[in-house]
């Protein structure tokens, strides 16, 4: 037994004055049932989350009081893909067969505020200027560089062509190309890495209809398959944000191993992959994270970025809706907004930007603090 | 500012009443895993018998970045804001995350020889940072 993807809806991400969090997510919603031909209370059951823009089971309040069970997911960058995973193992259990998944956000702008005690750390990790996101994605790419030989202009490359596709996508944020040339000249916010290489808080809202794969074509005649959706956390030795030291005894990130768990459970392999969402916090996490998935060896990125195989042309078509980078990233819907992408690319239904030559297999990643990947394959 | 007199952002992060400042780790008597700073458990194995250890004064950079932007709170650091380095040090036994005495990108390379030094933090505290090797006095 498989479950489908059967509708898909999105509130535009970016910012949207005097549009909560929740209406978002309540647009999105309504925005899914409409594309599965479905209604709210035909829902069994929902999982909801968002970080920072209140309970998700508090839209029942807007989208109607159908008794519906509505489980709250709260598991930072991992909550779009935690949802999704608990709604696919409820079908799968057999204890339901139609359900919504959604996720929303709304941050205020400018990097997150980190609290050292909140995480067991001492005030003085704060106090003395080494709390910040943006030092861990800079020191973490500054190694990565040197040790794979790729060069700072690779960075460049990377942002500029999630501009370029986020030109493509009405629902995207930013939506103004930039070349390598200007997101280099932007301000330096952490060595190696610029202002224009860095993704920002934002806002936004999508929402995924699921059924039974068996019962699928009652609501669409375009179903995408969830062939696995897995969730991984750290291990010892793994390098993560907000680490005041390290063990010289490395281990690979969460990344590695969740996504070696979905390609085996899915018995689907990288190379099979026809296009890709991987998640790009940062331009260095994105060619980080290509070989992190195993979607290419370490020190393969400068060749297949600088060649355009990453492009919505390429061989491996990387971020076609913009990534994090053009969308910013509301965590609870940021997920989900990579699953949204590839269920548009299988159906042929990604307008401009579709990758060409009727994709197949999709796959999605996510990473985020404190070290908890998730990742899904899907298809057509 | 002198290393003898001024105050230390926070007292646990040091060896008490070492000659030249020393950084005051914790290690697992079960499975010898250094930690900083010092820790009552084993991140590793999740033992309890951790003992004081005094961390090593000279290591090499493992990476490295320089801070451009002033960080919000909870930082509490020097007016003006000055751009200023940061660096994972490889001590040997454990990598420790610090300050730099340097804050110009291009003077910085991983493997640079660095030793533990102290910097201004705020008021009149002194925070830990590491300098290029044979500089620091």
């Amino acid at each position: 037994m498989k479950v489908a993807i059967v509708g898909i809806g999105m509130h535009p991400f970016g910012r949207t004055p005097g549009v909560s969090g929740r209406a978002q997510g309540a647009h999105a919603a309504r925005a899914a049932l409409a594309d599965a031909g479905v209604t709210w209370s035909d829902m069994q059951f929902a999982f909801g989350g968002s970080y920072s823009a209140g309970d998700a089971d508090s839209l029942v309040s807007d989208l109607g009081l159908t008794g519906v069970p509505f489980i709250n997911v709260y598991n930072g960058c991992g909550t779009g893909g935690s949802a999704l995973i608990a709604a696919r193992s409820a079908i799968l259990s057999g204890e339901h067969d139609l359900g919504l998944v959604v996720g929303f956000d709304k941050h205020p702008p400018g990097a997150f505020a980190a609290d050292p005690a909140s995480l067991g750390l001492g005030e003085w990790y704060g106090e003395t200027g080494l709390m910040l996101t943006t030092q861990f994605f800079a020191m973490k790419i500054q190694r990565y560089l040197h040790l794979h030989n790729i060069s700072t202009s690779t960075l460049s490359t990377v942002a500029a062509k999630a501009f370029a596709n986020g030109a493509l996508n009405p629902n995207a944020w930013r939506r103004e190309a930039h070349t390598p040339e200007a997101v280099a000249a932007s301000k330096m916010v952490n060595d190696p890495l610029t202002q224009y290489m860095f993704c920002s808080p934002g806002e936004g809202a999508v929402a995924l209809v699921v059924a039974r794969a068996g019962q699928a074509h009652r609501y669409t005649d375009t179903p995408v398959v969830i062939e696995s959706a897995e969730f991984r956390s750290r291990r010892f030795g793994s390098f993560e944000v907000f680490s005041p030291w390290l063990s010289p005894d490395s281990a690979p990130g969460p990344t590695v191993e969740a996504a070696q768990a979905a390609f085996e459970s899915a018995g689907i392999g990288p190379a099979d992959v026809d296009v890709a969402q991987i998640q790009d916090t940062e331009s260095g996490a994105e060619i980080m994270h290509m070989a992190e998935t195993g979607l290419c060896k370490d020190g393969e990125q400068e060749g297949l970025i600088s060649s355009g195989a990453t492009e919505i042309g390429g061989a491996l078509p990387i971020n076609t809706d913009g990534g994090c980078l053009a969308n910013g990233e509301p965590i609870g819907a940021s997920g989900l907004r990579q699953v949204y992408e590839n269920v548009l690319q299988l159906r042929g239904a990604a307008g401009v930007r579709q990758v060409p030559g009727n994709p197949r297999v999709a796959f999605s990643h996510v990473y985020g603090a404190p070290g908890i990947s998730a990742c899904t394959v899907i298809t057509r | 500012m002198s290393e003898t007199t001024a105050r230390f952002v926070d007292d646990s992060l040091f060896v008490p009443e070492a000659e030249h400042v020393t950084l005051r780790g914790a290690r697992c008597g079960a499975c010898r895993t250094t930690t900083f700073p010092h820790q009552n458990s084993c991140p590793r194995c999740g033992g309890v018998d951790m003992s004081e250890v005094a961390l090593p004064r000279a290591g090499h950079i493992w990476s490295f970045t320089v801070q451009h932007f002033e960080p919000k709170a909870p930082y509490r650091g020097q007016q003006p804001f000055e751009p200023y380095g940061v660096a994972y040090v490889d001590l040997g036994p454990v990598i420790v995350e610090s300050r730099l005495t340097e804050s110009d990108a291009s003077a910085i390379s991983i493997g640079d020889p660095v030793e533990l030094t102290v910097i201004p933090a705020f008021e009149d505290t002194v925070t830990f940072a590491f300098a290029p090797a044979g500089s620091a006095s």
